[in-house]
C-alpha cells in the first residue's frame, strides 16, 4: 500500500470505529424519516373531535345551508342566546344578525375553548357561499340554480417538464423546493462537519507534535491529502448508508404505511393512468407521495448530492486543512474560519432565495463559482436543470480543488513547524512562495 | 554515510544556517551540538528530507539526498508525540507501514522490543494511558524498528529516569554496533563524552567547530596546565605572565595551596614555566588540563560569539 493509503486507512478506521459515528449515522436518519413521515402520517389517519356549535339563525337565510362536516356539527336552536352563553358544555355559539345578507360583519362566534382556524374558515366560507347566493338570487335570474352549476370550476392544475426526454412525469415546484432545501441543509451541514473534522484533526496533530514524527516518514503534502481523503471517504460512507436507509423507506415502508386506497391511486398517478376527476385523495398529496415512494428518484438525488458533496468537501477540507496548520488551537482559528465559513453561509442563504427562481442568472453563475457551487447546485437540481451544466459545475469544481490543495499543501508545509504566534494573512501568503 | 556541504537556509528576517557542512563517517555516533536556536533542527529536517535547502547539497550513501532514503533514516524528534486515542501496538504499526515495513514483518519485530523492553504488556492498550517515559520508549522502537543506516535522535534522554536513560544509551551504541550510524543532538554534554566520537558545533547558523572528539579535546587541551603549590598566587602569574596567553585563575585550596590554571603561550616552553615556578613557590603537583565537553561547548561558543 502506498503511503498515502496507508494514512487514508488510519484516518478511516479511526474514525467510522467511533461510537459517536455509528450513532449519528443510524439514528439522524431515523430522526429525519420521523419529522418526513409525521406529517402525512396525521393527514391520513388524524380524527380530530367533532365541534358542535349551537346557531341562533337571526335572518332565517344562512343557516339551512350551514353543511355539517368531519369537524363541525350545526345544531339550530331557538333557545334565548343569554341561557346558550350560560351553558359552558356547548362547544360554540354562532350568532347570525338578521341583515346578514346586505352587511355580512353581523356574524359573532362565542367559543368556550379555543377555537381553531378550519372552524372558523369552514363557517366563513358557508356563510360567504350562502349570501353570494341569497344576493344573486336577488337579481331575479332565470335558472339560476342551472347556471350556477354550470359556471362552477374544479381546477386542477398539473405542471410537466416540456424539456426533458422524460418529460410526461409531472413536476410540483413546491415539492422541489422542500426536496433541494433538505438537500442542500444536507450539503451545508457535510461541509462544515467534516470541513471542520479536518481542522481540528490537523490542530490536534499539531498540538501533540504526532507531525514530527510523521513528516519524516512522509512528505506533508501527502499527509494532507491522506487526511482529506480519509475523512472525505467516511462523509461518503455516511451519505452512502443514509441513501440505502431512505430508499428502503420510501421504497417499502412509505407504501406499507400509507392506506391500500391511497396508494393504489399513487400508482395510478405514477402510471400517467389516473382520472383525476374521480380521484378521492388530493392530487397534490399522491403527487408528493408519489416522488417520495420513488426509489430511483431518490437515489438519483444522492448520487448528485454525492458528486457535489465530495467536490465541496475536497474544495472546502483543503481550505480548513491549511488554516488547521497556521494556527495552534481552535480559538486562533476563529478568525481565518470566518474566510471558509462566509462563501458556504452565502451559499446557503442565497440558495433558498435561488429555488424561488432556480435558473436565474445569479443561480447560473453561482453555480459555476466552486465556493458556492455544492449548495446552490443541489438546491436546483430537483427542478431539473440542463446536464451541461451540471457538467460544468462539477468540473470546475474538481478542478478548483486540485488548485486549492497545491496552496493549501504550501500553506500546510510551512504552518505545520511554526508555534506559537498567529500567523497573519499576510505571513502565510508569504509561506505559499517558500521554496 | 552522510555528507553536508555549503547549506544553507534563510526564513524571512532570519538566517537558519549559513555554509554549513559537515561529514558523518559511516559506524560514528556524532554528535550535532549547539545552543538553543543555533540551527540544529533545520539541519536535521534537511537531512530528513522535510524541508529543503536554499543552496547547497546533502549526500547520503554516495548519492544525492532523494525522497527514497527517509526508508534507510530514523528520526526521533526532540519534540515527539502519539496519535493518543489509538492503540500502542496498532499505532507502532502504522508508523513501520510508512516507513516501508510489511504489517507481518512490522508485528514480528515490534513484538520483539516490546518484549525487550519489558512492555508487551503494553500493546492493546491506549496511548493517553501511558507515562511520559513509556511512550518515549514506544517512540524510541518506533524510530529504529525499520533498522536504518542512519538513525537521528533529537535530545533523547529528555524525560527518563537515570536507568531508563541508561537502558537507551546501552541501546544506542548497540545499533552502533550493528552498523548503523547515529546523529545525536543534544545539550547534554556528559552525554556527549560518554558516546559521541565526533561532533559538529553550530552556533549562530554557522559550523564553528568539527571534529572527532579525541581530536578537539586534544586543541583545548594544549597547553593548558593546573599547577598547585604553596605560596604567593599572584605574584607567580604576575612573574608567568609574559609566557602565557588567555585566561588564568586562582584557587585557594581547603589545604590551604594554591591552585592555578594557566595556558602557556604557544612561542614558550612549559619547562620555563616551571624553572620560573620552582623559584617562586613550593610546587606540589603539575598536571594537564582536560576540558569537559561542557568547557569547550562554552568557551567555543563564546569566542565565536565576540
Amino acid at each position: 500500500m502506498s503511503k498515502i493509503g496507508i494514512v487514508i486507512n488510519r484516518e478511516y478506521k479511526e474514525r467510522v470505529t467511533k461510537k459517536s459515528f455509528i450513532i449519528s449515522t443510524i439514528l439522524l436518519p431515523l430522526l429525519m424519516i420521523v419529522l418526513m413521515a409525521a406529517p402525512a402520517l396525521l393527514m391520513t389517519y388524524s380524527t380530530s373531535e367533532s365541534k358542535t356549535i349551537m346557531v341562533v339563525d337571526n335572518s332565517n337565510v344562512i343557516a339551512g345551508n350551514l353543511q355539517n362536516t368531519d369537524e363541525v356539527t350545526y345544531v339550530i336552536t331557538n333557545e334565548p342566546v343569554d341561557s346558550l352563553l350560560a351553558d359552558k358544555s356547548i362547544d360554540a355559539v354562532l350568532i347570525i344578525d338578521q341583515d346578514i345578507v346586505n352587511k355580512p360583519s353581523g356574524l359573532s362566534l362565542y367559543t368556550n375553548e379555543a377555537s381553531s382556524m378550519n372552524i372558523e374558515s369552514n363557517i366563513r366560507s358557508q356563510v360567504e357561499a350562502t349570501i353570494e347566493q341569497e344576493r344573486l338570487k336577488q337579481y331575479d335570474i332565470e335558472n339560476l340554480d342551472k347556471i350556477l352549476e354550470e359556471v362552477k370550476a374544479n381546477v386542477s392544475m398539473q405542471t410537466y417538464r416540456n424539456d426533458k426526454e422524460d418529460g410526461n412525469k409531472a413536476s410540483s415546484s413546491e415539492l422541489s423546493y422542500i426536496i433541494g432545501l433538505l438537500m442542500d441543509m444536507l450539503l451545508y451541514f457535510f461541509l462544515m462537519l467534516y470541513g471542520q473534522m479536518v481542522m481540528t484533526s490537523i490542530i490536534e496533530e499539531k498540538n501533540n507534535r504526532v507531525l514530527e514524527i510523521m513528516v519524516s516518514s512522509i512528505k506533508p503534502a501527502q499527509l494532507m491529502l491522506g487526511k482529506i481523503v480519509g475523512i472525505g471517504l467516511v462523509a461518503v460512507t455516511q451519505v452512502l448508508i443514509w441513501a440505502v436507509l431512505i430508499s428502503i423507506c420510501s421504497g417499502v415502508l412509505l407504501p406499507a404505511l400509507m392506506p391500500a386506497d391511497v396508494m393504489n391511486e399513487v400508482t395510478a398517478y405514477s402510471a400517467g393512468t389516473i382520472d383525476i376527476t374521480t380521484a378521492t385523495n388530493d392530487i397534490d398529496m399522491l403527487h408528493i407521495i408519489s416522488v417520495l415512494s420513488n426509489v430511483g428518484y431518490i437515489l438519483t438525488l444522492f448520487a448528485y448530492l454525492l458528486l457535489f458533496l465530495v467536490g465541496g468537501f475536497l474544495f472546502y477540507a483543503a481550505l480548513y486543512a491549511a488554516i488547521g496548520s497556521a494556527v495552534d488551537n481552535i480559538q486562533d482559528a476563529g478568525q481565518f474560519q470566518g474566510i471558509v465559513l462566509t462563501p458556504v453561509i452565502i451559499g446557503f442563504v442565497l440558495s433558498t432565495s435561488i429555488v424561488a427562481d432556480p435558473n436565474s442568472t445569479l443561480a447560473t453563475v453561482m453555480s459555476m463559482i466552486p465556493f458556492t457551487s455544492p449548495m446552490i447546485m443541489m438546491s436546483r437540481i430537483p427542478f431539473g436543470i440542463a446536464s451541461w451544466e451540471i457538467v460544468v459545475s462539477l468540473v470546475i469544481l474538481y478542478a478548483s480543488f486540485f488548485g486549492m490543495v497545491w496552496v493549501s499543501a504550501k500553506i500546510y508545509r510551512v504552518g505545520i513547524f511554526m508555534y506559537g504566534k498567529k500567523p497573519t494573512i499576510k505571513e502565510i501568503i508569504r509561506w505559499v512562495k517558500y521554496k | 554515510m552522510l555528507k553536508v556541504e555549503n547549506v544553507s537556509k534563510s526564513y524571512i528576517g532570519h538566517v537558519a544556517l549559513d555554509n554549513v557542512s559537515l561529514n558523518v563517517p559511516e559506524g560514528s555516533v556524532y554528535g550535532l551540538l549547539g545552543p538553543n536556536g543555533a540551527g540544529k533542527t533545520t539541519l536535521i529536517r534537511i537531512v530528513n528530507h522535510i524541508t529543503a535547502p536554499d543552496s547547497g547539497v546533502v549526500y547520503f550513501n554516495g548519492h544525492q539526498l532523494n525522497a527514497n532514503d527517509v526508508y534507510d533514516i530514523g528520526y526521533l524528534p526532540e519534540e515527539r508525540g502519539l496519535y493518543k486515542k489509538m492503540k500502542v501496538g496498532e499505532q507502532a504499526v502504522f508508523f513501520a507501514r510508512l516507513k516501508g515495513l510489511s504489517r507481518y514483518e512490522a508485528t514480528i519485530r515490534l513484538k520483539e522490543w516490546f518484549d525487550r523492553f519489558g512492555i508487551l504488556d503494553w500493546w492493546d492498550r491506549k496511548v493517553e494511558e501511558l507515562s511520559k517515559g513509556m511512550a518515549q520508549k514506544v517512540q524510541f522502537i518506533i524510530t529504529v524498528l525499520h533498522r536504518p543506516r542512519l538513525l537521528i535522535f533529537d535530545e533523547p534522554f529528555s524525560g527518563f529516569d537515570p536507568i531508563n536513560a541508561k537502558l537507551l544509551k546501552d541501546e544506542i551504541l548497540r545499533l552502533r554496533d550493528m552498523g548503523s550510524t547515529i546523529i545525536f543532538s543534544t545539550h547534554n554534554m556528559s552525554s556527549v563524552e560518554e558516546i559521541c566520537d565526533h561532533i559538529t558545533l553550530i552556533n549562530k547558523s554557522k559550523n564553528i567547530l568539527s571534529g572527532s572528539v579525541d581530536e578537539i579535546r586534544n586543541n583545548y587541551v594544549r597547553n593548558k596546565y593546573v599547577l598547585t603549590f604553596d605560596g604567593d598566587g599572584n605574584q607567580l602569574l604576575d612573574d608567568l605572565s609574559p609566557l602565557l596567553i588567555g585566561q588564568r585563575t586562582l584557587t585557594e585550596m581547603d589545604n590551604g595551596r594554591v591552585s592555578a590554571m594557566i595556558k602557556v603561550a604557544p612561542n614558550s616552553s612549559l619547562r620555563d614555566v616551571i624553572s620560573i615556578a620552582n623559584e617562586r613557590v613550593v610546587l606540589r603537583s603539575i598536571n594537564e588540563a582536560i576540558p569537559s565537553m561542557n568547557d569547550i561547548f562554552i568557551e567555543a561558543v563564546q569566542s565565536s560569539n565576540s
